[in-house]
């Protein structure tokens, strides 16, 4: 992904990241900038309130933000709730909205009541859960009650409660939750891989001033060795993600098989490059005044989330054909 | 990150496709008539010059040659299509693949009009073989070091030295040999220049090397004054070294350098449906299979665009290559079949398997010689 107009993407959003330090759960300010430019809702179709454009554009940004290590929900609003909103024909509706990762009931009574308990990235800062209900349909609803949970980077992942709650919006649109799994595991595969390359970034920078025995660690060669393993392993996971965008974006026959396989790539490969990231930051790099724990944790907090790499070996396992026709994955 | 390890997914074109389909369908045929049976590291040790002739005659080897060599002026990628196929399905490409992989496009931009003339149709038929003469005795991973000689006589080139590990010169018509024509072996990069040298050839001696496996692939080839016409000079004299690096863009990169098992992979996978053990394994597998696929089209991609992805090639090659080791690893460990040599399915594909292992991480640049080039890309070394 390296067209003119990524870069411009990547220009404008590496701006509006430069010099934040929130310390909040939650960047509201950064989130603010990203909402004035209208880059939290990239990708999502213009009729409904997003700010069109294709899924590798935000796939540049969501890539950008997992890199910087950024604590805002565009994962969850723009990728996953703005597609889920997008397949229904609803529109967004104004301030934070989020997809939960479980399915709710609805039942009816004095118009149409939610209730459930749904797993919700974001849920406490979100003015809206975009769900899907039991029957498969797309409904949307006001958070109120929230159970606070954490993953390992300190990223809310908590429960939103719905207790009889009268819904926003309701879609007669049905999704199924195999597709709402495989689009939760393209974009923590893009996320994967963005906080993979911020590992790459700050080893090759911290061996390259880090001195020990009179010269810098880089002169080493036990650490270029270190060095180069991770730097293969972080394209590996990069490439693989960009080639599921790619796959998804073009509606291609693989299209699944890529997404299985890059969540795959990229959840197996956040242990070898959590690994030798934090080998080679030494102490430091334990510390969590060092950013590389904002990386790492990420890397094995998103590495769970929407089926873990044996989940999608099984998936894989699983598919038509011969291994080579799912490895050629039939993109036509 | 540099702009040197970055990237791009590819996409296949409609012509990529058919092509493929058109490859597999001939493969399937093949195989059903029993031409051949699936081999691991097949590209390497399976060499069947009635078989190379074949897909010459069905316009497979040398494919993106000009139409005036007799070539099919096809892309790099539709290349990459059908070498991906032939080696997925295990097929004995060994007599002609170096010759397409790398001499054809070597020639084709270092060669004079005349060399052009004389080994390109050839490989573009199938019929023309070739081996890479670059190792030696004292030089390795050190490549550098090489101290064949060629010293210019009325005569033409007198070639003295010693080159090992040559694989298929046995049956080469031709070697391409990597020697000093100026200066000292301390010169290093400068002063080598690249030679083409007919095979046989009455002043070369080529001595078989038998490997672990009990076969013969690689040889030592013995150059005593070998005297060879002044036009056997490939490219520029001394200019041995950047054409060398600039083909080990087409060695290093291709998907021979992660599919040496695959045929393996692919027996294992047939029988292991209803064991859940084995299956995660097919999986796990399946799913690098797929990465490194993408990464090795990558490469092609930035091939074909005019780029020379050195670096990528490198780390390409190192993951890929760990990979094909991985396999037969998995497959040893989980299905617990014994590996007998020669034997039909399964056994007999593991025993290839095992036997040609610490070859993936050795030939074409060891794994730790790649991750330097990989180091150095990134501004560490
Ligand atoms: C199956 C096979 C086929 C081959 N076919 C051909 C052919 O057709 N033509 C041809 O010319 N050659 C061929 N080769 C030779 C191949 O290119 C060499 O084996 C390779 O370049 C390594 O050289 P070496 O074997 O001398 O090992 P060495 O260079 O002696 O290396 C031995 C070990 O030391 C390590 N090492 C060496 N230098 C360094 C360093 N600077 N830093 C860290 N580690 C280092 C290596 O990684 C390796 O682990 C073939 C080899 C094999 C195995």
């Amino acid at each position: 992904m390296s067209d003119e107009l990524h870069e411009e993407i990547r220009a404008a959003v590496g701006a509006i990241l430069k010099g934040r330090d929130s310390q909040d759960d939650f960047d509201r300010s950064l989130w603010k900038d990203l909402c004035d430019t209208g880059f939290h809702l990239l990708g999502v179709p213009e009729e409904i309130g997003g700010s069109g454009g294709g899924l590798r554009d935000l796939a540049v940004v969501v890539d950008l933000l997992a890199f910087h290590g950024a604590r805002v929900p565009v994962a969850e609003s723009a990728f996953l709730a703005g597609w889920l909103l997008a397949r229904a024909g609803l529109s967004i509706p104004d301030g934070v909205v989020v997809a939960s990762i479980d399915q709710a009931r609805v039942h009816r009574r004095d118009g149409l009541r939610l209730s459930g308990r749904v797993r919700t990235p974001w849920g406490r800062h979100a003015g809206h859960v975009v769900t899907t209900a039991h029957d498969g349909n797309v409904v949307v609803s006001p958070v109120s009650a929230v159970e606070r949970q954490e993953n390992l980077a300190g990223e809310p992942r908590d429960v939103v409660v719905l207790d009889n709650v009268e819904v926003t919006a309701v879609a007669p649109v049905g999704v199924e939750p195999d597709e709402i799994l495989h689009r939760g595991a393209l974009v923590r595969a893009v996320q994967l891989a963005g906080a993979a390359r911020a590992v790459l970034a700050s080893a090759r920078r911290h061996v390259a001033q880090r001195e020990q025995f009179g010269r810098p660690l880089a002169r080493f060669q036990a650490v270029q060795q270190h060095l180069a393993a991770l730097a293969a392993e972080v394209t590996a996971m990069r490439v693989s993600a960009d080639a599921a965008v790619l796959a998804v974006e073009a509606s291609d026959r693989g299209a699944a098989i890529a997404v299985a396989a890059a969540k795959a790539t990229t959840s197996a490969g956040a242990h070898v490059v959590a690994g030798i990231g934090h080998q080679l930051h030494g102490a430091l790099g334990y510390s969590a005044e060092h950013a590389l724990g904002a990386a790492t944790t990420r890397l094995w907090s998103w590495r769970e989330e929407f089926g873990n790499e044996s989940y999608w070996h099984d998936r894989l396992a699983a598919a038509e054909g011969s291994v080579w026709s799912v490895v050629t994955g039939g993109d036509r | 990150m540099t702009s040197t390890i970055d990237l791009v997914a590819h996409r296949h074109s409609t012509a990529e496709h058919e092509l493929r389909d058109e490859v597999r369908q001939f493969l399937g045929d093949q195989r059903a008539a029993g031409a051949f049976r699936p081999r691991c590291d097949a590209w390497m040790t399976a060499a069947d010059p009635a078989f190379s002739r074949l897909l010459g005659s069905r316009g497979w080897v040398g494919m993106t040659l000009p139409g005036r060599y007799g070539g099919h002026d096809r892309t790099p990628l539709e290349r990459f299509v059908v070498v991906e196929e032939l080696l997925a399905a295990g097929a004995p490409v060994a007599a002609h693949w170096i010759a397409d992989r790398q001499m054809a496009p070597s020639i084709l931009r270092n060669g004079t009009e005349a060399q052009r003339q004389r080994y390109l149709p050839g490989i573009v038929k199938g019929e023309c073989f070739f081996a890479i003469g670059m190792s030696e005795p004292d030089a390795g991973s050190d490549l550098a070091a090489v101290r064949t000689r060629a010293v210019e006589t009325p005569r033409g080139w007198e070639i003295t030295g010693t080159k090992l590990w040559t694989t298929g010169a046995h049956f080469a018509h031709a070697i391409v040999v990597l020697a000093r024509t100026d200066g000292t072996p301390g010169d290093r990069h400068t002063g080598l220049s690249q030679f083409v040298v007919d095979l046989p050839h009455q002043a070369v001696e080529i001595r078989p090397i038998v490997t672990i496996d009990g076969e013969h692939h690689f040889n030592e080839v013995v150059f005593d004054r070998a005297v060879v016409p002044a036009d056997a000079l490939l490219g520029d004299r001394g200019a041995g070294w950047r054409q060398v690096i600039a083909e080990l863009g087409h060695e290093r990169s291709g998907p021979e350098r992660f599919l040496s098992t695959f045929p393996l992979l692919e027996a294992w996978a047939a029988q292991t449906s209803d064991d859940p053990v084995a299956a995660r394994e097919v999986g796990r597998l399946t799913a690098r299979a797929w990465t490194l696929r993408q990464l090795s089209l990558a490469v092609a991609a930035d091939l074909a665009a005019g780029r020379s992805p050195e670096v990528a090639a490198a780390l390409v090659k190192d993951l890929g290559s760990r990979f094909e080791g991985d396999v037969v690893e998995t497959v040893r460990r989980v299905a617990g079949a014994e590996p007998r040599r020669g034997a039909d399915g399964l056994a007999g594909l593991l025993a290839d398997g095992v036997l040609h292992s610490p070859a993936f991480t050795l030939r074409g640049g060891t794994n730790e010689v790649l991750r330097s080039v990989v180091a150095r890309g990134l501004g560490v070394r």
